[in-house]
C-alpha cells in the first residue's frame, strides 16, 4: 500500500525546522506561519491517519525500502496512530501560546527556540511510530538534547537546570542503551518484532533480566518516575513557557507509551509480569513498582502542596500524575492497562491546559507567584474558567475526563487486589482538590493591592493567541470526558490486542 | 412499569443550568437578570409537574445521553421516588428566588449576578440528582451540586465565610471523593453494574462484611446528609446569605445527600439485603444518635441559623431512620418527612431572613418583643416550628406519625421513645424563641422603626408556611407517589 500521510507528518516540521532556522532567522513574522502551517497539517494528517488504521488495520512502513530487520522500520497501529495524533495535536495547539510568550521571552532568539521546538516534535512523533530498539535511542536523544536546548534559553538559572538535567538525561539514555546493547548481543536483532520473535529463546537468562533492568530504569529516568524525577522539577521551572506548554504534557506520557510499548512487544508481559520475577524471593518486581508508584503519587502530591508558585506547583502534579500511569500499566490487567493508556490521552490534556493556563497568566501578570494571582478571576476571566475546569478535571470530577482515567485505574487496582495504589489514588484526588482551591480561593477572593473591590478592576486577558487555545483546550476535557467511552471501546479497546 | 422516552427531565436540569449564561451576559441590567431567574423557575416547575400525572399512571420517563464507560451511561429516569424529590425542590425553588430577589436588593448585596448564577447552577444539579437513572449519573450532579454552591457558602467574601467555604468543600468533595467514589467502584466491580433497581442489585453478590463496608461509605460519603461526624460543614456554611441557607441548607443541598443515601439503600444495596445481613438496625441507631445530638446541641445555640442548622442535622437523621426501619410504614414516613420538612424549615429559614433584613438580627437573645412588630413573620415561623415538631395540623405530624408506626412494625421501640424524646427537644429548642418573640419585653428603645421585611420577602415565606398546612390537609400527591413505590421494593403498601 502506498501511503504517503505517514512521511508527511514526519517530513513537514523537519523541513520547516530547517526553514524557521534559515527564514526565521532574516524576518521573525515568517515564524509563525512555519511553525503553524505544517504541525497543523501534521495533526490534520495523523487524524485521517488515525481514523485509516482503525478502519482498514495496521501497516508497516519501511523507510528507503531497506528490508527489516535492517532497515529503519516505522509501526503504524491503533496505538501508535493515538500517540502520534496526540502528540502532533497537542504540539500544535501549544505552538499557538508559545509564539507569543517566546517572541516576549526570548527576543531575538525565537528562530533558535522554535527550531528546537519543531525537532523536538519530529523526534517525539519518530518515538511514537518507530519499531527498532535502537531507533529509539537515537530519536530520544533527539527530544533530550532539543529539551536542553530550548531549557538552557532561559533566563534565571537555566544552565545550571539544564545540566543537572543532561547528566541525568544522559545516565537515562545510557541506560536504556546498554539494555539495547545487551539485547543485542543475546539476539543480533535490534528491530521490535524480530526482537519479540528470539525473546522466548532467552527468557530465562540472567542477561535478559539484566537487559531488561537497564532499559526500564533508563526509562523511567526519562519520563521522570518517583523517586528517579528530581531533574525534572528543576528543569521545568527555569524553562522558557514556550516549551513548557509542549514539552509538560508530551514527554513524560511519550515515555510511559515507550515503556508500555517495550514491555508488551518485547519483553512479553506474561515474563515481566510474572510474580516470581524478582530480586527477592518474596516481593516481585511487579509488587515493588506498584508500592514505589503509590509512594510516588501521594509524595509528589504532597510536595506539590508545599510549593508557592503555580508553575513549582504544577511541575510535581506531573510527576505524580507519572504514577498514575506507571501503576495502571503494572497492574497487569485490562482495565489498569486501558486506564493507564487512557489517562496518557487525558493527562496530556489537562496538562495542556494547565500550562497554557500558567503561561497565559505569566504573560498577563508578569508572574505565577500564589501572591500575583490574586483577584486573578476578574482580571482574567477566561483563563481562570478554563483554569477552573482544568482543577476540577484534575480532581476527577465528572464528566470532566480526568475522572474516566481514575474510574479504570482504581477498577484495575481493584480486580488486582491493590489497595495501596487505589488509596494512593484516591488520596491523590483529594490533595488535588486542596492544591486547587487553595488557587482558586487566591484567585477569587484577595483583592489586588486593596484598593477597588467592586467591578473597576480592569480586564487584563493574555492574548487571543494564548486564550483560544486554551478554552479550546478546557473544552476538550469535556468533550474527551463525555467521549471517553468511545475512545476506549473504539480505540483503546482496538488497540490493546493488537499490542500483544 | 415503563419506561418512556422523554426529553422533559433533560429539559427540567439543562433549563436552569443554562440560564446561568443569560444571567451572567445581563449582570448589569439586574431586571431582566431576575426576569430571568423567574422565567426559568416557573419553566422548571411546569417541567417537572407535567410529569406527574404519567408517573402517577405507573410509568416512568428517562433517556440514555452517552455511554461513558463500557456498561454505565449517563442516563436519567423519573421514577415515584425521583419525582418527589424533583417536585419538592423546583416548587420551593421558585419561591426563593422571588424572595432571593428581594433579600438580595433590600440588603444591597455584592456580586448578585454571580449568586443568581451559581443558584441556577445548583437547582439544576439538584434536579440531576433526583432524575439520575443511576449511580454514575447520580454522583456526575451531586458533584456539580458541590461545587456550584461553593461561591454561594463563601459569598461574603470575609475570612469566616472563606474558612467556612474551606470547610465546606473538604467535608463534602472530602468525602464523595474519598468514601463514596471508592464504593461506587467497589460496587461495580462487583456486579458490573451501576442501575438503579427497586429493591436493590448487590442481592447475593458481596458478603455481608463488604456489604457492611459499604453502607458505611454511602450513609457517610454522602456528607450532604450531614450525618454525624460529618455534619460540621453545616453549622458552618450558614455564614451564606439566608436565602442560601434556607433553599441550599434546608432543601435542596442537605436533600440531595438524604436522597442519595435513600436512592443507594433502596435501589442499590437493596433493603431485603440489607434485612437478610442484619443492617438496619444498626444504621438507625446512628441516624439515632444523630437526631437526639444535634437537637442537644441546638438547644445551646444562640444564632437563630446555627440553631436552625442543627435541627436540619437532626431532622435529616429522621428520614434515614424511616428507611433504616426498612419496614413500609418507616419507609413511608422517611421519604415523606423529605416533603414534609422542606416545607417546614424554609418557612423557618425565610423568617430568619426577613428578621435579619428588617432588624438586623441574628441571635435569639436580641429578639425579645420582635413578634410584636413582625406578626405576620413570627405567625409563620409558629407555623413551620409546630410542623418540625410534629404537631397537628400541619404536615410534620403526619411524617412523624408514620415513622412512630414503622418503628411499631419494625418492634424498636427504643426507636419510637427516641424518636418521642427528639420531638420534646424540637419543641424545647423552637418554644423559647416563639415566647421571646411574643411575650419577653423588649430592652427600651432597642426596635424603633423595625416592621415587617419587604414583601417579596413576606410573601414566600407565607406562601411556604401555608404549604405545611396544605401538606397536613392534603398529602396525597407524595403519599400516593410513595405507595406506589412500596410494592417496587417489596414492602406491602
Amino acid at each position: 500500500m502506498t501511503n504517503n500521510l505517514p512521511l508527511y507528518i514526519l517530513a513537514a516540521p523537519l523541513l520547516a525546522a530547517f526553514a524557521v532556522s534559515v527564514f526565521g532567522r532574516l524576518n521573525s513574522r515568517v515564524i509563525a506561519p512555519l511553525v503553524l502551517l505544517p504541525l497543523g497539517g501534521s495533526a490534520f494528517a495523523s487524524f485521517f491517519l488515525l481514523l485509516q488504521v482503525l478502519q482498514s488495520g495496521s501497516f508497516r512502513y519501511v523507510v528507503g525500502n531497506w528490508e527489516a530487520p535492517y532497515g529503519i522500520e516505522l509501526l503504524f497501529d491503533p496505538l501508535s496512530c493515538l500517540m502520534l495524533f496526540l502528540v502532533t495535536g497537542v504540539s500544535f495547539i501549544a505552538s499557538f501560546s508559545a509564539l507569543p510568550s517566546t517572541f516576549r521571552e526570548l527576543p531575538g532568539r525565537e528562530s533558535l527556540f522554535f527550531t528546537l521546538y519543531l525537532i523536538m516534535v519530529v523526534g517525539l512523533c519518530g518515538l511514537v511510530i518507530t519499531a527498532d530498539a535502537f531507533n529509539l535511542y537515537v530519536l530520544l536523544e533527539i527530544t533530550s538534547i532539543s529539551t536542553y536546548g530550548m531549557i538552557a534559553m532561559g533566563k534565571g538559572r537555566p544552565p545550571l537546570a539544564s545540566f543537572n538535567y543532561i547528566i541525568l538525561g544522559s545516565v537515562g539514555a545510557c541506560f536504556y542503551l546498554l539494555g539495547v546493547g545487551y539485547l543485542y548481543i543475546l539476539t543480533g536483532t535490534l528491530n521490535m518484532a524480530d526482537l519479540a520473535r528470539l525473546v522466548p529463546e532467552i527468557a530465562g537468562t540472567a542477561a535478559y533480566a539484566t537487559a531488561f533492568g537497564f532499559v526500564l530504569v533508563g526509562l523511567w529516568i526519562k519520563m521522570a518516575f518517583f523517586p528517579l524525577h528530581n531533574w525534572l522539577p528543576r528543569a521545568y521551572w527555569h524553562a522558557p513557557a514556550g516549551m513548557t506548554v509542549m514539552v509538560a504534557p508530551l514527554m513524560t506520557k511519550v515515555s510511559v507509551y515507550l515503556m508500555v510499548r517495550l514491555i508488551y512487544a518485547v519483553f512479553q508481559p506474561d515474563w515481566v509480569f510474572q510474580p516470581d520475577f524478582g530480586l527477592m524471593t518474596q516481593l516481585s518486581v511487579r509488587e515493588v513498582v506498584l508500592w514505589i508508584a503509590s509512594i510516588g503519587i501521594v509524595v509528589a502530591s504532597i510536595v506539590a502542596y508545599s510549593q508557592r508558585d503555580l508553575r513549582r506547583m504544577l511541575v510535581y502534579l506531573i510527576v505524580a500524575e507519572v504514577g498514575y500511569m506507571v501503576g495502571g500499566v503494572w497492574l497487569a490487567n485490562d482495565l489498569g492497562l486501558t486506564g493507564a493508556l487512557l489517562h496518557i490521552v487525558n493527562d496530556a490534556l489537562m496538562t495542556l491546559c494547565l500550562f497554557l493556563a500558567c503561561s497565559a497568566i505569566w504573560y498577563a501578570v508578569g508572574s505565577t507567584s500564589f501572591d500575583s494571582l490574586q483577584g486573578l478571576y476578574r482580571r482574567m476571566p477566561l483563563t481562570m474558567a478554563a483554569f477552573t475546569l482544568t482543577g476540577f478535571s484534575m480532581m476527577g470530577v465528572p464528566p470532566t475526563c480526568g475522572f474516566f482515567s481514575k474510574w479504570y485505574l482504581i477498577l484495575g487496582g481493584l480486580d488486582a487486589g491493590h489497595y495501596q495504589f487505589v488509596g494512593a489514588l484516591v488520596a491523590s484526588s483529594l490533595i488535588n482538590a486542596i492544591l486547587f482551591f487553595r488557587v482558586f480561593e487566591i484567585a477569587y477572593f484577595k483583592a489586588p493591592e486593596e484598593g477597588e473591590d467592586g467591578p473597576g478592576l480592569p480586564r487584563q486577558e493574555a492574548p487571543m493567541m494564548m486564550t483560544v487555545p486554551l478554552v479550546l483546550a478546557a473544552a476538550l476535557l469535556l468533550v474527551a470526558g463525555f467521549g471517553a467511552g468511545t475512545l476506549v471501546s473504539r480505540v483503546i479497546g482496538v488497540a490493546i490486542p493488537e499490542l500483544m | 412499569m415503563v419506561t418512556i422516552f422523554s426529553y422533559v427531565p433533560l429539559a427540567a436540569i439543562l433549563v436552569s443550568m443554562l440560564a446561568s449564561i443569560p444571567i451572567l451576559a445581563l449582570g448589569n441590567r439586574p431586571n431582566l437578570r431576575e426576569g430571568v431567574t423567574l422565567t426559568v423557575a416557573a419553566v422548571k416547575v411546569l417541567l417537572i409537574a407535567s410529569l406527574l400525572p404519567g408517573v402517577l399512571a405507573g410509568n416512568s420517563y428517562g433517556l440514555t445521553l452517552v455511554q461513558v464507560v463500557p456498561g454505565v451511561s449517563l442516563a436519567l429516569k423519573v421514577d415515584a421516588f425521583g419525582l418527589i424529590f424533583g417536585l419538592i425542590a423546583s416548587f420551593l425553588w421558585a419561591w426563593t428566588s422571588v424572595y432571593s430577589i428581594g433579600y438580595m436588593r433590600a440588603l444591597n448585596e455584592h456580586d448578585q449576578t454571580r449568586y443568581f448564577a451559581s443558584f441556577a447552577v445548583a437547582i439544576g444539579a439538584t434536579i440531576g440528582v433526583a432524575f439520575a437513572g443511576n449511580l454514575l449519573t447520580l454522583y456526575l450532579f451531586y458533584e456539580v451540586l458541590s461545587l456550584s454552591t461553593y461561591p454561594l457558602v463563601t459569598h461574603e467574601q470575609t475570612g469566616e465565610a472563606r474558612a467556612s467555604g474551606r470547610k465546606y468543600l473538604t467535608f463534602i468533595l472530602g468525602t464523595s471523593i474519598g468514601l463514596v467514589l471508592p464504593a461506587m467502584l467497589i460496587v461495580f466491580s462487583s456486579t458490573g453494574s451501576l442501575e438503579f433497581v427497586a429493591g436493590g442489585i448487590l442481592g447475593g453478590k458481596v458478603a455481608p462484611d463488604l456489604l457492611a463496608v459499604l453502607l458505611c461509605l454511602f450513609v457517610f460519603g454522602f456528607a450532604k446528609a450531614a450525618v454525624m461526624p460529618f455534619h460540621g460543614w453545616l453549622p458552618a456554611a450558614m455564614v451564606a446569605p439566608t436565602p442560601v441557607s434556607s433553599f441550599l441548607h434546608g432543601v435542596a443541598v442537605v436533600k440531595a445527600g438524604v436522597f442519595s443515601i435513600l436512592r443507594v439503600v433502596l435501589f442499590i444495596l437493596g433493603p431485603g439485603t440489607l434485612s437478610d445481613a442484619g443492617l438496619g438496625t444498626p444504621l438507625a441507631y446512628v441516624a439515632g444518635f444523630t437526631i437526639i445530638t444535634a437537637s442537644l446541641v441546638a438547644l445551646t445555640q444562640d444564632s437563630l441559623k446555627r440553631r436552625l442548622a442543627y435541627s436540619t442535622i437532626g431532622q435529616l437523621s429522621y428520614m434515614i431512620i424511616g428507611v433504616a426501619l426498612l419496614s413500609p410504614s418507616g419507609t413511608l414516613g422517611g421519604i415523606l418527612h423529605i416533603a414534609m420538612h422542606a416545607f417546614g424549615k424554609i418557612t423557618l429559614f425565610l423568617c430568619a431572613g426577613a428578621i435579619y433584613v428588617a432588624s438586623g438580627k441574628k441571635y435569639i437573645s436580641q429578639m425579645n418583643g420582635l413578634g410584636r412588630r413582625m406578626p405576620i413573620t413570627f405567625a409563620a415561623f409558629l407555623l413551620g416550628a409546630m410542623s418540625i415538631i410534629g404537631l397537628p395540623p400541619l404536615g410534620g405530624f403526619l411524617s412523624k406519625w408514620y415513622l412512630v408506626i414503622g418503628t411499631l412494625e419494625a418492634g424498636q421501640i427504643g426507636l419510637m421513645v427516641l424518636l418521642l424524646i427528639s420531638s420534646l427537644l424540637n419543641a424545647a429548642y423552637f418554644l423559647p424563641i416563639i415566647y421571646r418573640a411574643w411575650f419577653a419585653e423588649p430592652e427600651e428603645g432597642a426596635e424603633e422603626g423595625i416592621q415587617e421585611a419587604p414583601l417579596l420577602c413576606l410573601i414566600p415565606l407565607c406562601l411556604t408556611a401555608l404549604g405545611s398546612f396544605g401538606l397536613f390537609l392534603w398529602p396525597q400527591p407524595f403519599m400516593d407517589l410513595i405507595r406506589m413505590l412500596l410494592p417496587q421494593l417489596g414492602m406491602g403498601g
